[in-house]
């Protein structure tokens, strides 16, 4: 055993092969996906429950966010999650310099998203819609916001930034863990047969776009826009 | 190993699809379908979230138990989203009881 696993770079000593090393990893990081899924189903599950008893005060919400960078962000990251898919892609077929390229591609669309959002976020401190923090809605924001009732639709901005505010925490932990795997790839630490960490990012990369493709709909496009 | 390398064409037809539902549930958005606006924007987010599951995170070609874990995630999911909303939804159903009458205690025979 111990001159085969000399053989083979990054395989830990507890594995027979790199096969079963792959299927381990692989499997690892989906059963810990399955608990971002209830971790952020409880959010969703506390967003239903509310949205449905004060429905005004959420439609009222949803209508101030603007749907054209709620869009633009959705494709952003769309595109980052296509850039993520080449990423392995390119090292299962051992292309190193696709494989920097395509994980700092990722990056800077990770990072667009984020300035997005920053900027987003921004923009609840100018209409004064923080909640706790700085809520005083004024103006044509506070005619959209009355009629469901000032403090349900201070809930819905605390969804907000909770839901968002979680998912850009899982984007910035995502550029942390793109940035480690751009370092290793320079340095050759991936092959056609070792590229599990690789892999294993993209799933987890993967996991938060589907997150934003769910929190996209509720949060901006239910909001009676017609 | 799950190996197998997709080509380059299919991801980009993915995304492609994926920015084609992007739009498409934008669009969906400023027409009025009552409450058919939630569930068309809902179904649309689970087909994306099929295609990016599926070619994106390569459950095509996964084995069983990656598949079981999944299914187990959701359907977990579910019941926390169905049973708490079911709870919320039914409580007008059925009015409360009266409490306790102390005019009309119980008569034995």
């Amino acid at each position: 055993m111990a001159d085969t696993h000399a053989e083979h770079t990054g395989l830990a000593h507890q594995f027979e092969d790199l096969a079963q090393q792959h299927d381990a990893d692989t499997l690892g990081i989906w059963i810990f996906l399955v608990t971002e899924i209830m971790f952020f189903g409880g959010m969703f599950a506390a967003y239903a429950i509310f949205r449905w008893l004060y429905f005004a005060a959420f439609e009222g919400g949803s209508h101030i966010l603007d749907i054209r960078l709620g869009a633009i962000n959705t494709i952003v990251l769309l595109a980052s999650s296509l850039t993520m898919a080449l990423s392995v892609r390119s090292a299962q077929t051992g292309i190193r310099h696709s494989l920097v390229l395509f994980l700092v591609l990722t990056m800077i669309l990770g990072g667009a998203f984020l300035g997005v959002k920053a900027y987003e976020y921004h923009q609840k401190f100018v209409e004064h819609i923080v909640p706790s923090l700085d809520w005083a809605p004024a103006g044509e924001v506070l005619v959209r916001l009355a009629p469901g009732g000032l403090d349900h639709a201070q809930l819905y901005f605390f969804f907000y930034f909770a839901m968002t505010g979680l998912h850009a925490l899982h984007m910035i932990i995502g550029m942390g863990l793109l940035l480690w795997l751009v370092l290793r790839a320079r340095k050759g630490s991936f092959t056609p047969h070792y590229f599990a960490p690789v892999e294993v990012v993209g799933l987890y990369w993967h996991f938060v776009d589907i997150v934003w493709i769910f929190l996209f709909p509720l949060l901006y496009l239910i909001g009676g826009r017609y | 190993m799950s190996q197998q390398i997709v080509p380059l064409k299919t991801y980009v037809l993915v995304f492609v699809s994926l920015i084609g539902l992007t739009l498409l549930t934008t669009a969906v958005a400023f027409v009025d379908l009552g409450a058919f606006n939630t569930v068309a924007a809902l179904v649309i987010a689970f087909c994306k979230m099929l295609l990016v599951i599926l070619f994106f995170m390569h459950l095509r070609h996964s084995g069983g138990l990656v598949r079981i874990v999944l299914l187990a995630g959701f359907f977990w999911l579910a019941l926390l989203i169905g049973l708490t909303m079911s709870d919320y939804r039914t409580r007008t159903w059925t009015p409360a009881p009266d409490a306790w009458s102390i005019t009309a205690p119980p008569t034995h025979p």
